[in-house]
């Protein structure tokens, strides 16, 4: 069965897209502190669950954040500086792809789901990546809800 | 389930988090939500004062759960653990909510986005609390002994820090001679000591000291029992081959690093005359004056930097090694010495003398030392000249990207330091390796010596390339880490750790093979019936097995799948 996957042009006064974050206690969510601690500015739309690895995330919970009313997940992962896992960046890829599929499965484009390393000192690229997910969500348009 | 009585705390931080958050707002907003007994905003909620109200809270109001919404969970959660812990609330149905560093610092520009976003965070902490159920954590008695393994400058220094504490030390040494790597070096900055030296001080210090056991030529090859009481296997090879068992408390690894050794071919390696960093310091050190090279003086020399370092995409060793700039300069003071008038061409993609090794630098370019810089992209080519010696040619983007030839009698290639392998080690201890293929630390500036394995901690230079003292610095850190924990005899396991709930397990086996750390097992139940089982003093609590489980029958505590999805539900939910 072809699956249609939505997608709309952006829309005048609406509000910013909702973005879902899973940080990792030692290594991302400290990053993303730091870029508060430097005043750097993101859009609020923006809130984030530290858990103490990505490879913890389940992908029931990315597809269920999305069909509550995120418009959009970001992974903030260890990438290689895991202290727990040496294969974690593999097994947030599976992680990654098996949502991406549930996603599909469910008509939500596989763009809603992005993930990047964010390392402990990664303030300004934390920054830079929820400006740049923020355009691509814009351009999605919200999720429509069957 | 009875309903819930939770205290919700949110801090103004004197302004840091009120001037951009309106936090009465945000109790407004949550005092109605299911299971809050008591909400309440506090000028400082960490201030003693606070921490009191919110002790009487618990004790007055019975609460059994607590949502504090302040900083950044880095700084206080220890704090208010405490306090419940003191009121008799267990610790772990406390969750800490993040409104500064994530909220209102991240947005003093939108105070209405910071308030909503301040309301969804403190929902999604109520809606965990009310999930959260109480853990303890499992006690161990500890052992006041260490092992430390591996006998160079960081694990010699290590030992004798320890056995000054009061901790009894094992040190386990691979090779039949004590101090490793820095026993073979020569003079060494600042002070020009030898190396053998230094190493000479030490041993004599640990074979003063009654409570350090040293045992060469072993190995460790087995660690069972779990923190506090490590039950090692260790395997002697000097005469005859034996294994001794002993139990220590905590293990302090400081294995060391090898050389980078270059491939066949790589900046003219192989060629006569093209020698390594170590190899040149050894001809050096041993020189009484000038160099001579198989009856021929040696006086051009060429040193290329960053080989094995620094490889980009070409090669495995993406890291600086940053002792390599500053042992090659001192190298090429020390030629000064014996022969003032060599002449020595430095060809560098970035000089990282850092710090005092600056100084170094100055003075070895004040001597006459040439410094050339070639891209990164385009690195010096080495090549047998016509007349016996060696040709360098290099783009020197300091003169105009002009092409330079240098005629040397002798090249050196600065390498790096590289993992060493200790594939055995690795596997008996389960310690994890970074991608780089050292050690891993749990964080490189928070927790610098600490690995998630509870009671392993490294230093020197199986971390990560160090200098000599760079590597005792981090061994004493080791040691006061090391120390801290078993001085008080006995220490508490974090519980939140995966657990498997018994009924869902269908004993597929799928997740046996998933843990590094080993913790998960097969265990008989009643009727012939077997489930996985997770051993709560060897999980590290990451969590990776929980989504690999076909079943959903493995869930983190402190992070289960109903309170993450409660989490996000909280923070979906529209602020009315």
């Amino acid at each position: 069965m072809a699956v249609q996957l939505e997608r709309r042009l952006p829309e005048a006064g609406r509000k910013p897209p909702r973005i879902l974050v899973f940080s990792t206690n030692n290594i991302s969510d400290p990053g993303i502190d730091l870029a508060g601690s430097a005043h750097m500015h993101y859009s609020p739309s923006v809130v984030t669950i530290a858990l103490p690895c990505t490879s913890g995330i389940s992908p029931d919970w990315i597809v269920r954040a999305l069909q509550q009313g995120f418009d959009g997940v970001f992974i903030a992962s260890d990438g290689e500086e895991c202290a727990y896992l040496s294969d974690c960046a593999e097994r947030s890829a599976k992680i990654f792809e098996t949502a991406q599929a549930r996603m599909q499965e469910c008509s939500i484009a596989p763009a809603r789901l992005r993930m990047a390393a964010i390392c402990s000192v990664c303030a300004e690229p934390f920054t830079k990546y929820m400006r740049e997910f923020r355009q691509v969500l814009e351009e999605l348009g919200p999720i429509e809800r069957e | 389930m009875t309903a819930r009585r939770i205290g919700v705390y949110v801090c103004h931080c004197g302004g840091n988090i009120s001037d951009y958050v309106d936090v009465d707002r945000v109790i407004d907003a949550v005092k109605g939500e299911e299971g809050v007994t008591v909400a309440r905003t506090a000028m400082f909620t960490c201030s003693d004062a606070t921490q009191q109200e919110i002790y009487d809270d618990i004790q007055s109001l019975g609460l059994d759960g607590l949502v504090v919404a302040s900083c950044s969970p880095k700084l206080h959660t220890l704090t208010f653990r405490g306090v419940a812990k003191r009121a008799g609330l267990n610790p772990y149905r406390y969750t800490q909510v993040n409104v500064r560093e994530q909220c209102s610092w991240a947005h003093t520009d939108d105070r209405e986005g910071a308030t909503e976003k301040a309301i969804r965070l403190v929902r999604a902490g109520i809606a965990r609390t009310a999930l959260l159920a109480p853990l303890d954590p499992t006690v161990v008695e500890t052992v006041p002994k260490t092992l430390v393994i591996g006998a160079g400058i960081a694990g010699l220094r290590a030992a004798i820090g320890l056995a000054d504490i009061g901790l009894s030390v094992v040190v386990v040494e691979r090779e039949a001679e004590l101090g490793g790597r820095v026993q073979a070096f020569g003079p060494m900055y600042p002070n020009d000591k030898e190396g053998s030296e230094l190493i000479g001080q030490l041993v004599e210090q640990v074979r003063r000291r009654e409570s350090i056991a040293v045992f060469t030529q072993a190995e460790v090859v087995k660690k069972a029992g779990s923190f506090g009481n490590y039950v090692v296997d260790i395997r002697t090879h000097s005469s005859s081959s034996m294994t001794m068992q002993l139990s220590v408390g905590s293990i302090i690894v400081a294995t060391g690093f090898a050389d980078y050794q270059p491939a066949e071919g790589e900046y003219g390696y192989g060629i006569d005359g093209v020698v390594t960093l170590p190899e040149y310091k050894a001809m050096l050190d041993a020189a009484k004056g000038p160099l001579v090279r198989d009856g021929r003086p040696v006086r051009d020399v060429a040193y290329v930097y960053c080989v094995g370092s620094r490889q980009g995409d070409q090669g495995p060793n993406q890291y600086c090694s940053r002792f390599c700039c500053s042992a090659a300069v001192h190298a090429s003071l020390q030629l000064h010495e014996k022969d003032p008038a060599a002449r020595q061409y430095h060809l560098y993609r970035d000089m990282r003398t850092y710090g005092k090794y600056e100084l170094m630098y100055q003075e070895s370019r004040e001597q006459g030392s040439l410094y050339l810089k070639f891209p990164e992209g385009e690195p010096p080519a080495v090549a047998k000249g016509a007349d016996g010696r060696l040709l360098v040619t290099v783009r020197d983007q300091l003169t105009g990207q002009k092409e330079v030839g240098i005629a040397v009698d002798l090249v050196v290639l600065v390498t790096g330091m590289v993992p060493r392998e200790n594939r055995e080690l690795v596997k008996a201890l389960k310690l994890p390796i970074g991608r780089d293929g050292f050690f891993n630390e749990i964080h490189p500036k928070l927790r610098p010596v600490e690995t998630v394995v509870d009671g392993v901690a490294i230093c020197g230079a199986c971390q990560a390339p160090k200098s000599s003292s760079e590597s005792v610095m981090s061994a004493l850190a080791a040691v006061t880490q090391s120390a801290a924990i078993l001085r008080q005899g006995r220490a508490e396991l974090d519980p939140q750790v995966a657990t498997v709930d018994a009924d869902l397990c269908t004993d597929c086996g799928d997740c046996y093979d998933v843990c590094p750390y080993d913790a998960i097992a097969p265990q008989e139940m009643a009727a012939g019936r077997k489930v996985a089982m997770i051993n709560p003093a060897t999980c590290k609590g990451c969590g990776g097995c929980a989504p690999l489980c076909p079943a959903g029958a493995i869930d983190l505590q402190g992070y289960t799948g109903a309170q993450v999805v409660a989490m996000i539900d909280g923070l979906a939910r529209e602020v009315v």
